[in-house]
């Protein structure tokens, strides 16, 4: 019986350890948001290393974030087409995109190839200076890294994501236009006028890019974190990338679930 | 410090995603619409309203003239008010009549306003009372089995 008591003891403290582990994570993490906030509006000040950062996260994901969105309109248009072709609503079809675009997929996968094409790099980048005592060497130099590395990129990141979601989301129609209009041949006029109709700027495009803004702060946050936090050796550093990019798109998944209940639930 | 052809391409950078905001905002979307035009308030009381929807249209002759507002339940009557804003510019006379109706055989429900003779105008929020119910798919089913019903009853004591 002692010998059953002692792992039942043990086991409580491994219970007690993890949940205390992940609150010291959290609270650890709360802080450092609080404090890329609090560097932030000096970064502006610092424009041009705002400026680089947008160069870099924004400018270098247009490609990706151009073909994706092409692609996704490409085959949700053929694929709308294929159910509502059923129920003869094919003039719908620009709705039914642009309201998939608008609303979810245009922030959701720009906020998940963001979380893969700029957030790794910037964990990367980060914990590379770390492990390099670049970090370390700014401080003794009396320059506080969050405020001159940390927060231009934070910046970068926040500007860059809406911004990236719209040219997602427009790409994704014209591609849809393409082949709804120009191959499969249904009618231009039905395909913008319904469009027209029944998207409400405020409401879809207006939360849509709210969404997108949420998204920025927290692709950008783990991906800094992340980076700032990884054991500073070859094999952290590839840790840390990895935890940026599952962390962020999970954070990412989950909020818009959350986002979208609060924004569309009611009719 | 910073070089001159990366600011060229962040400007270019921002200047596609306004580029993309105002293509989303004015082709794809309604803001050319009149959710910021002037409108007056008028509901109407139906029987049942069927499945109306808040922010459905209202249109006289087929022309989108104003969007349903607003969807409730007189306790007293029990029937159906239903709030609508109308564009400013159309003036219907007080005798106008409103029905539910639907667009295609499967396409949502709209208001219809089938304006009147009356030499007065409806003035912003008054109420419609001529009203037609929206059509109820169970309701007509029902009433057909029951005239068919009745039909042969004749013709069996006629016999």
């Amino acid at each position: 019986m002692p010998c059953h008591g002692v792992g039942m003891t043990q086991a409580l403290a491994w219970l007690g350890r993890a949940t205390l582990d992940r609150l010291r994570a959290l609270g650890h993490s709360a802080f450092f948001f609080v404090d890329l906030l609090r560097f932030s509006p000096a970064a502006l000040r610092r424009w041009p290393l705002v400026l680089t950062q947008i160069h870099l996260i924004g400018n270098h994901s247009l490609l990706i974030i151009a073909a994706s969105g092409l692609a996704v309109g490409f085959v949700l248009a053929l694929q709308m087409y294929y159910a509502l072709v059923t129920y003869g609503a094919t003039e719908s079809l620009g709705l039914v995109v642009n309201l998939a675009l608008l609303r979810e997929l245009g922030p959701v996968v720009t906020a998940l190839l963001f979380a893969g094409r700029a957030g790794t790099s910037l964990t990367a980048e980060i914990g590379l200076m770390k492990a390099g005592e670049q970090l370390v060497a700014m401080e003794l130099m009396a320059v506080d890294p969050r405020a001159r590395v940390l927060a231009p990129r934070f910046l970068g990141g926040i500007v860059s994501m809406p911004v990236l979601a719209l040219i997602f989301s427009s790409v994704g129609i014209l591609g849809a236009y393409v082949v709804a209009v120009l191959l499969i041949g249904v009618d231009a006029g039905n395909f913008w006028s319904i469009m027209q109709d029944r998207v409400d700027v405020w409401r879809d495009l207006g939360n849509g890019i709210v969404k997108s803004m949420v998204f920025g702060v927290i692709c950008t946050f783990v991906a800094l974190y992340q980076g700032y936090e990884s054991q500073p050796t070859p094999a952290g550093v590839a840790a840390a990338t990895t935890r940026s990019v599952v962390i962020a798109s999970l954070a990412v998944l989950g909020m818009d679930f959350i986002l979208t209940a609060l924004m569309f639930s009611t009719p | 410090m910073i070089k001159r052809s990366t600011e060229t391409l962040v400007g270019l950078f921002v200047l596609l995603g306004l580029a993309a905001l105002l293509f989303l905002a004015l082709k794809a979307a309604n803001l050319t619409g009149f959710s910021t035009e002037s409108t007056y308030a008028l509901s109407a009381r139906f029987d049942n309203i069927g499945g109306l929807k808040v922010r459905a249209p209202v249109r006289s002759a087929g022309v989108t003239v104003g969007r349903v507002t607003a969807i409730t339940l007189d306790p007293k009557t029990f029937q159906g008010v239903v709030g609508m804003d109308i564009r400013q510019g159309f003036r219907f006379p007080k005798d106008s009549s409103a029905k539910i109706l639907t667009s295609g055989l499967l396409g949502d429900q709209y208001v219809g306003l089938e304006p009147g003779g009356d030499e007065a105008d409806l003035v912003p929020g008054a109420t419609i009372t001529q009203t037609q119910s929206a059509l109820v798919l169970e309701n007509l089913i029902g009433q057909l089995i029951f005239n068919k019903a009745a039909e042969s009853g004749d013709a069996g004591a006629r016999k």
